[in-house]
């Protein structure tokens, strides 16, 4: 592609790009998000149109009008988040990709045959929702392959697979590559461009900065050009640990079933967090993180008191405003509709959970608009939050903004304790170092964080101690410094490992 | 091709740009059709629209039929806020005009100051148990209130029939299914000379002022509408979504039912077997047109009662059927509906990006 550029409004989400990808190779495509990749991809596969500059696909002219046109090409894309339909079963949902195949069995002795081509290995009378996220994602890339691309795009498709799940992912993408098919990698991950890819391009501002052999640069020279400035270090310095420090925060419960049927139900739940110590909980989506997090954060009550701790006092029965008095702050996973209502402007998403602090709530009923609104410019000031004003939506804040307003909102309360999950998910690499930088500062100023993480590079930089959960069940708690990621990722799927 | 997107900003003038268009679009329409049915057009929506209103006669009467729908209008547009789907405000009025009637008529004949309160507070007692119904039923069995609230409609409907044929049926009525009227110190004056416009608007425009209020400063309200919007946020944030249950449908039924008794103490004077003409219902209508917001809801409730009088006075003076004037409410409500889509998106032509 040759001077490719595409304008949202007055921004230029990409700006002159010349990009090549030669016959077999894996190419990688890296920015921080808003950098201009995803943009990009979806002009080689339809999605949008570019304002000018023109496609090449095996010297044949390719402008797609639409997906389908795009299909018919050549290219196919497994995107970031799944498009599977969860009532139908594999073989459906691969059938709906597919025009004018239907879910019988020639079909499926079709998917059976491609699935032994490249060592895919998925059962396709289950239906999608019983399956995990590495599975889901099978289906996805089987259904694209049934197309037979010459050109296969992946965004980001790592982030919700276990070290082993990636490897198997790695190795079907080299066989890809052995028969000839060219492949655009999307990844925030460094590590595995270096790993997996024969070049990478840089992206930043919607422009090109730099086209390298990935394999000539180090994690930390590729994240330098990425970001445009020298990455700080975030490893944490070593606590000073004192043996005999009394845990801050400590849960010890049976069996924990969650209200709703598709929340997974913990068991044997225990675990236990000092002052100025980051526990990090590692483990594949939907292993039990939700039902974990309601239960630290008070959603989800518990009848017995003294199943959880803060200090001397039993919190187990006390519902969130409760707890978040006695100084338990949390930030969930999801933003938008669980940790900020999308509708509500940001002043007023302070109020949710900051109300009991600066005057917000006067004589407990009444709401001072103008503390809200101080409280919520000082979380911008200080977290450094790109928005027009306070008065802004939830919903009109880009990810990586949302994240810094929201843990800024927690953080700035002081926490005793911080329950956060997934801090950094589908953040820039600039943003993620802020929030890593942040949990850091306010664990070594005492407070006590339960980190849930799927990110396991982040678990290793950022947490003093780790586990995983998997099926509903925490590991062992292991010190970070003496864990890796293939031992992290044992754990991940349910196997103690002998230290 | 054409296609809808989301305004990333809106300004408060959006919809005050949108009222104005939909009434312009109305007045045009309405132009068209009449001179289609042969009238001169401006003089026939003078003799519709303003003259009703050029007598005191005229805006009392006014005043009159948007009482009620101010009232409840206000209190619908609260608990519509939080996702609370009360439909069934016509029985809670009924309940609170029969329980207060019945208050009343216990009083009767007993003069003193205290029984006009007393009368409006059983009133609106009738109108919170007839609300606490669907509310307890959502709560404990997650039973929808939407039809939970519209069947007791009916059962309220029919329990004040039974009454007004049985015991409070007036002695000396010769078996009419009336109960006696109210004495004086059971009823609530009347505002003007002429017209039914009574005391009861009064206090309409204080439950607007009170609404409005709720929702800008009380941590209830917003509580409610955070319930409303993302049930996830609001368990975040330690709201209980059975707590606005149960004040969105108390608040609906007592203050249905308050509107309830004051239709039977300032307009009616006694009980009979139809105390409304389906206030509880137009004012569904009413809280959807001031966009939920409650001070907006006086001008909505203002407009539609314009809207049943003119198509009395359509029929008196022009001769043509009540039908057309239910074609222009009709196009009133079209349009301010269809504008308010412009309030939020904006219609672009052109290709798809």
């Amino acid at each position: 592609m040759r001077g490719l550029t595409k304008y949202f409004g007055d921004f230029a989400a990409n700006r002159g790009v010349d990009l090549s990808v030669d016959q077999g190779e894996i190419h990688a495509l890296l920015g921080e998000n808003g950098a201009g990749k995803s943009t990009l991809v979806k002009m080689v596969y339809g999605v949008l149109r570019p304002d000018s500059g023109d496609m090449e696909l095996h010297s044949e002219p390719h402008s797609p009008d639409d997906p389908s046109h795009a299909k018919r090409a050549g290219v196919g894309m497994v995107f970031q988040h799944f498009a599977v339909f969860d009532a139908l079963t594999v073989l459906e949902n691969i059938a709906l990709g597919l025009e004018g195949r239907y879910p019988g069995a020639e079909l499926a002795a079709d998917i059976l045959e491609l699935c032994e081509r490249y060592g895919l290995h998925v059962e396709l009378s289950r239906r999608v929702h019983d399956l995990g996220a590495g599975e889901r994602q099978r289906v996805e890339i089987i259904r694209v392959l049934m197309q037979d691309p010459r050109l296969l795009i992946l965004d980001e498709p790592t982030s919700v697979l276990t070290p082993q799940e990636t490897e198997q992912l790695f190795a079907t993408l080299g066989r890809l590559s052995d028969e000839g098919r060219s492949i655009i990698y999307i990844s925030h991950k460094l590590e595995e461009v270096r790993v997996l890819c024969d070049r990478a391009t840089l992206m930043r501002a919607g422009k090109i900065i730099d086209v390298v052999d990935p394999r000539q640069e180090s994690t930390r020279s590729l994240g330098e050009k990425m970001i445009g400035e020298r990455l700080k270090d975030t490893k944490r310095s070593k606590v000073k640990k004192s043996s005999d420090s009394k845990p801050r925060l400590t849960v010890r419960v049976g069996d924990v079933y969650p209200d709703s049927i598709r929340s997974v139900a913990l068991s044997d739940l225990y675990l236990s967090v000092a002052p100025g110590s980051i526990l990090g909980i590692s483990g594949v989506a939907g292993n039990g993180q939700d039902t974990l997090f309601d239960v630290l954060s008070g959603e989800v009550t518990l009848p017995n008191p003294d199943s959880i701790m803060l200090d001397d006092t039993p919190i187990g029965r006390m519902g969130v405003e409760q707890r978040r008095i006695l100084g338990l702050l949390g930030a969930p996973e999801n933003r938008l509709g669980h940790a900020a209502v999308p509708d509500l402007t940001l002043w007023e998403n302070i109020i949710l959970t900051a109300r009991h602090t600066r005057g917000i709530l006067k004589n407990k009923h009444l709401i001072s608009g103008p503390a809200a609104k101080g409280f919520a410019d000082e979380v911008i000031q200080t977290f450094d939050v790109r928005t027009s004003s306070v008065n802004a939506k939830a919903s009109s804040l880009s990810g990586g903004n949302l994240q810094k307003f929201l843990i800024g909102r927690e953080l700035l309360g002081n926490p005793k304790v911080f329950i956060v999950s997934n801090p950094t998910w589908g953040v820039d690499a600039k943003a993620q170092l802020f929030i890593h930088e942040m949990l850091i500062k306010m664990a070594d100023a005492g407070a006590s964080i339960v980190m849930i993480s799927q990110d396991i590079d982040e678990l290793l930089s950022v947490s003093d101690r780790i586990c995983a959960i998997c099926h509903g069940r925490l590991s062992r708690t292991y010190p970070t410094e003496e864990t890796t990621p293939d031992y992290l990722g044992a754990l991940m799927l349910g196997q103690e490992v002998e230290s | 091709m054409i296609f809808v997107e989301a305004r990333s900003e809106t300004h408060w003038y959006h919809e005050w740009v949108a009222v104005f268009a939909a009434l312009s679009l109305t007045v045009v329409t309405a132009s068209i059709l009449l001179a289609v049915m042969g009238l001169e057009p401006v003089s026939s929506l003078q003799r519709i629209f303003i003259r009703p209103l050029n007598s005191v006669y005229g805006v009392s009467e006014l005043i009159a039929k948007a009482t009620p729908l101010i009232t409840i209008g206000v209190a619908l547009a609260l608990g519509f806020r939080a996702g609370v789907w009360n439909i069934g405000a016509e029985g809670q009025l009924v309940m609170g005009g029969l329980c207060g009637g019945a208050v009343a008529l216990g009083f009767w004949g007993i003069d003193g100051f205290w029984v006009m309160p007393l009368v409006l507070l059983g009133g609106s007692l009738g109108g919170l148990l007839w609300g606490a119904i669907p509310a307890f039923l959502k709560v404990r069995f997650n039973a929808n209130e939407i039809l939970v609230s519209l069947m007791l409609t009916y059962v309220a409907i029919l329990l004040l029939s039974v009454m007004v044929h049985g015991p409070l049926r007036d002695p000396d009525g010769f078996n009419f299914p009336e109960s006696r009227l109210l004495h004086e110190a059971a009823t609530l004056p009347k505002l003007f000379p002429a017209g039914r416009g009574h005391f009861g608007f009064i206090f309409a425009i204080f439950f607007a002022l009170l609404g409005t209020w709720i929702v800008k400063r009380w941590h209830l309200g917003f509580e409610m509408r955070v319930t409303g919007l993302s049930l996830n946020a609001a368990r975040f944030a330690g709201y209980s979504r059975d707590r606005t249950i149960w004040t969105a449908l108390l608040i609906g039924g007592a203050v249905s039912g308050f509107a309830g008794v004051v239709e039977v103490t300032g307009n009616i004077g006694q009980l009979v077997p139809n105390i409304s003409p389906s206030y509880g219902f137009t004012a569904i209508i009413v809280a959807f047109l001031a966009r939920l917001h409650p001070m907006a809801v006086i001008p909505a409730g203002l407009l539609v009662a314009l809207s049943y009088l003119a198509g009395e006075a359509a029929q008196l003076s022009l001769g043509i059927p009540a039908a057309s004037t239910q074609v222009f409410q009709g196009l009133l409500l079209f349009f301010l509906l269809g504008t308010s889509l412009l309030v939020n998106y904006r219609v672009r032509f052109g290709r798809a990006t």
